[in-house]
């Protein structure tokens, strides 16, 4: 048994596992029940001045009869009094006071309003604060979540404005809908944030109704965009991650948020260099009886890696993320496909043939009469598009071949050819 | 009365077919494979990836167009086919995990067809040529639709009261309902094709009259009564004719079989349709009765399966040799002599008479379901060549002795050729249709 605890910018908790701040966090009876269920955390739903919600407000994706592979919603913040919240987080907290409680903030960009918050929210007992600059829809409108997320001078401002009154520590969560979140993440970093939380929802909207033409959700035949989380999300929400962590300005803890549903999901997010990770389209899809497998699979991970702490594996990968031009250009990988495993399908021929690079052939054995591929490997550029497609574990495997030029980068390549031209 | 009531539902579909959820997660599991095997696999080369995608992505009408475009009778098809000899034991999966159902999706979509009265297909302008297609079942049908589909003029010539031929009369309600081939038989009709029932050539339309009425004749006339055991008491009260036996439940269930015992001679297709057939009619006892062993059968193993599960006992290596009556002339018994296999001759194991091993089963009905006897009185009325009753065809153009018939189906089924399937006989319907089509184009290509 490894140990699972972690600790987030001073923040514990008994496990990796929170739940993000969103509907499955929004009172203290959901949060009760998922402490229950085995999550070592929870970021409370946001608060802020209750807001009106709409009627209808998620949707989701499916493909291939696989549902809720990307998750849409235009709800808001709480739309609960915050005294009722925070008598609610009191009361959680005291039941269960070794789980982590973050209480999720947004409001207006005054000094004046963030002091407010953050003091009544620090007074029932939050083990921190996550300021939300990430909400893209209606709140964003208002001047509030990723309209301010967005501009990273108010980043800035208000994460220092809670800082001034913050006992304890202030998380940043930022918002995807920006060119470069380094640059946000950053401005969070200058504001004095203790750690940073990553990605809140990307702007969507999730399909369009083909017999009545309304948006999907519409709300009485008007639609607005939401935001979009989901197992579909997580590549964007890794490669964020990843990016700040290996930025050396960003020297601050990272919690990783974006369609983590398993424990293989969240092992990845604490490799690209997250301390911790939030939940929620998972737990909406299935419950928060999910945390069970997310915990047992992790420590069977742990232990068959033979490592301690869950904490060992947080950044393991960072070194290993870097940008394109630092990629070895006479590395070479080629396609294998083993003849014995293959059931025939063809898919990767015809991957290749229509839309690579031509070099999967069939042909019919000799002696046995049955239809086999080969890979001109001469022809194969390694890009992989055959073993993706192939449905058969071990049927199709990229080999490294020998390596017959020295290693060399683009970078270095460029650096080489601009030396040369100096010295002509 | 109410008994009888019961009787009824037990010939109503046994299968009631995926729900749409199912057949959304089979459709999904489907690797649309390049060069898929299961098309080639497919008698009619039903483009399975491309319908079963059709289905994925909701596009039921596309699905059915994809199915009923290469088999006209692929309703009947996805209810009847032998599928794991054909694609779905072809299926790349078989090697992974199962088989995609791609009956029961194929099914999935012309249900929905069915269901929407959804028409998939026109005719195309009479080009002035007309055809005479006797015998309306799988491959008279399938040919009359690409006939007109091509614009020629169609008329068929059944001699029962309804068109559809095996499919209408010789496999079980259970198994394939009569409004599934009715929906089939009412899109041939709607291409404007005339379909004569109760005609039976010879008696109400003679040979000559068709030689001198129509450019072409086609003859689908599948294969006739079961032949006779051959043994004493085979005109008693309660022995019956498998076919006829199986065809007279099409028109009324009656009760004479409740809990009667019933011996089935053979173990063919038919022989599972009838006993199968004899207990839905409420027999206490249904036996199979078969000369050799399981490994002989003709059945297909799911025919087997079904069977089985019915309740059919299967006595292997048993012979008829007598039916015994009573006074009254009913069936009282049956005696069987066991039997032996012996010393293989050209792969086929000779068998022998057990001595003394005559034993009798108290029964009270036999039905014979050795095979079919076959049309040969009309074939010779054409006079047309034939091996025993099965017609002689070009195997390229199944043109007959007589150049200007065409023949299909069971009727050139035997001597190695073919195979008695409801898929084939649509095939071959196709293949008379576009060759007959292809001589005409030619011709009027060297006019």
């Amino acid at each position: 048994m490894a140990d699972l605890r972690i600790n987030l910018a001073g923040i514990e908790s008994p496990n990796p596992f929170w739940l993000a701040s969103a509907p499955p966090t929004n009172s203290g009876y959901q949060v009760q029940r998922a402490f229950e269920a085995g999550w070592g955390g929870a970021v409370w739903k946001t608060l802020g001045d209750p807001i009106l919600n709409v009627s209808s407000r998620f949707a989701a994706v499916s493909f291939n009869g696989q549902q809720v592979a990307g998750f849409n919603n235009i709800e808001l913040i709480t739309d609960r009094p915050l005294e009722v919240n925070l008598k609610e987080i009191y009361e959680t907290k005291k039941k269960f006071p070794n789980h982590a409680i973050i209480a999720s903030l947004m409001v207006e960009p005054k000094q004046e309003k963030w002091h407010e918050i953050v003091k009544r929210v620090e007074d029932v007992g939050v083990d921190g604060f996550e300021l939300n600059f990430g909400c893209p829809h209606g709140m964003a409108e208002r001047g509030m979540g990723s309209a301010s997320g967005q501009v990273p001078a108010l980043v800035e401002k208000q994460t220092a404005w809670a800082k001034e009154v913050a006992t304890k520590p202030v998380i940043v969560k930022l918002t995807p809908n920006i060119t470069d979140i380094t640059v946000t993440a950053e401005a969070a970093v200058q504001g004095c944030a203790d750690a940073i939380s990553m990605i809140n929802t990307i702007n969507s909207l999730a399909g369009v109704d083909l017999n009545t033409w309304n948006t999907i959700p519409h709300v009485a035949g008007k639609g607005a965009h939401g935001g979009y989380c989901g197992p579909a999300v997580k590549p964007i929400a890794l490669n964020m991650v990843g990016e700040c962590a290996r930025n050396k300005h960003i020297n601050v803890p990272i919690s990783g948020i974006g369609g983590i549903s398993s424990w293989q999901d969240a092992a990845e997010f604490l490799l690209m260099g997250a301390t911790g990770v939030q939940v929620c389209t998972a737990a909406m899809h299935h419950g928060f009886s999910i945390v069970e497998d997310m915990i047992d699979g992790l420590n069977n991970y742990l232990d068959e890696k033979g490592l301690k702490s869950v904490m060992d594996l947080v950044g393991r990968t960072v070194p290993k993320y870097s940008d394109w031009g630092n990629l070895d250009l006479n590395y070479k990988i080629v396609a294998d496909i083993n003849n014995e495993v293959c059931i025939n399908c063809n898919k990767c021929h015809i991957a290749c043939e229509d839309t690579s690079h031509q070099c999967i052939e069939r042909y019919t054995d000799h002696d046995t009469g049955k239809p086999m591929l080969k890979v001109r490997e001469e022809d194969c550029v390694g890009c992989n598009l055959c073993s993706i497609v192939c449905p058969v574990d071990g049927a199709i495997t990229m080999k490294e071949l020998p390596q017959t030029l020295p290693s060399m980068t683009w970078n270095e390549r460029q650096a080489l050819h601009h030396a040369f031209a100096k010295n002509k | 009365m109410k008994e009888l009531s019961s009787l009824e539902r037990n010939f109503d579909e046994a299968y009631s077919g995926l729900t749409p959820y199912a057949a959304l997660e089979e459709a999904n599991r489907c690797l649309f494979c390049y060069d898929a095997p299961c098309i080639q696999a497919c008698p009619t080369s039903i483009n399975v990836p491309s319908f079963i995608k059709k289905i994925a992505s909701g596009n039921l009408k596309g699905s059915a167009k994809v199915i009923l475009d290469a088999n006209p009778v692929g309703a009947s098809c996805a209810r009847v086919c032998p599928t794991e000899e054909l694609c779905e034991g072809a299926c790349v999966l078989n090697h992974a995990e199962k088989p995609i159902k791609i009956g029961d999706l194929q099914r999935h979509a012309t249900d929905w067809a069915m269901v929407n009265d959804i028409e998939l297909f026109e005719s195309a302008p009479n080009n002035g040529k007309k055809i005479a297609i006797i015998g309306s079942g799988p491959a008279g049908l399938s040919a009359a639709r690409e006939l007109r589909r091509f614009g020629y003029a169609v008329t068929m010539y059944e001699a029962e009261e309804k068109a559809g031929g095996l499919n209408q009369y010789g496999i079980v309600s259970f198994r394939l309902p009569q409004h599934i081939v009715q929906w089939e038989v009412e899109q041939v009709k709607k291409l404007g094709v005339d379909i004569k029932t109760n005609h039976r050539v010879g008696d109400n339309i003679s040979v000559e009259e068709l030689i001198n009425n129509y450019d072409r004749i086609l003859l689908a006339v599948g294969m006739n009564t079961v032949p006779m055991l051959g043994i004493e008491g085979e005109t008693l009260n309660g022995v019956y004719d498998a076919i006829d036996f199986v065809k007279s439940t099409k028109r009324t269930i009656t009760n004479d079989l409740i809990g009667k015992s019933v011996a089935v001679i053979g173990a063919g297709n038919t022989a599972i349709d009838a006993a199968t057939c004899s207990v839905r009619l409420g027999a206490a006892q249904v036996q199979i009765i078969y000369r050799r062993t399981i490994n002989e059968m003709t059945a297909y193993p799911f025919e087997y399966d079904f069977a089985k599960q019915e309740g059919v006992e299967f006595r292997w290596l048993s012979l008829p040799k007598r039916i015994i009556g009573d006074e009254e002339g009913n069936v009282i018994g049956l005696e069987c002599v066991k039997m032996e296999l012996g010393e293989e001759v050209d792969g086929k194991a000779k068998l022998h008479e057990v001595k003394d091993s005559n034993y009798i089963m108290q029964v009270d009905a036999v039905i014979r379901a050795i095979g079919q006897t076959r049309h040969q009185a009309l074939i010779e009325q054409f006079g047309l060549k034939h091996n025993s009753g099965i017609v002689e065809v070009d195997p390229i153009t199944l043109q007959t002795s007589n150049p200007k018939i065409f023949a299909c189906g069971d009727v050139i089924y035997g001597n190695g050729y073919g195979d008695a399937t409801v898929v084939s006989a649509a095939q071959q319907g196709k293949d008379c249709a576009n060759i007959i089509h292809q001589q005409f184009n030619n011709i009027s290509e060297i006019a």
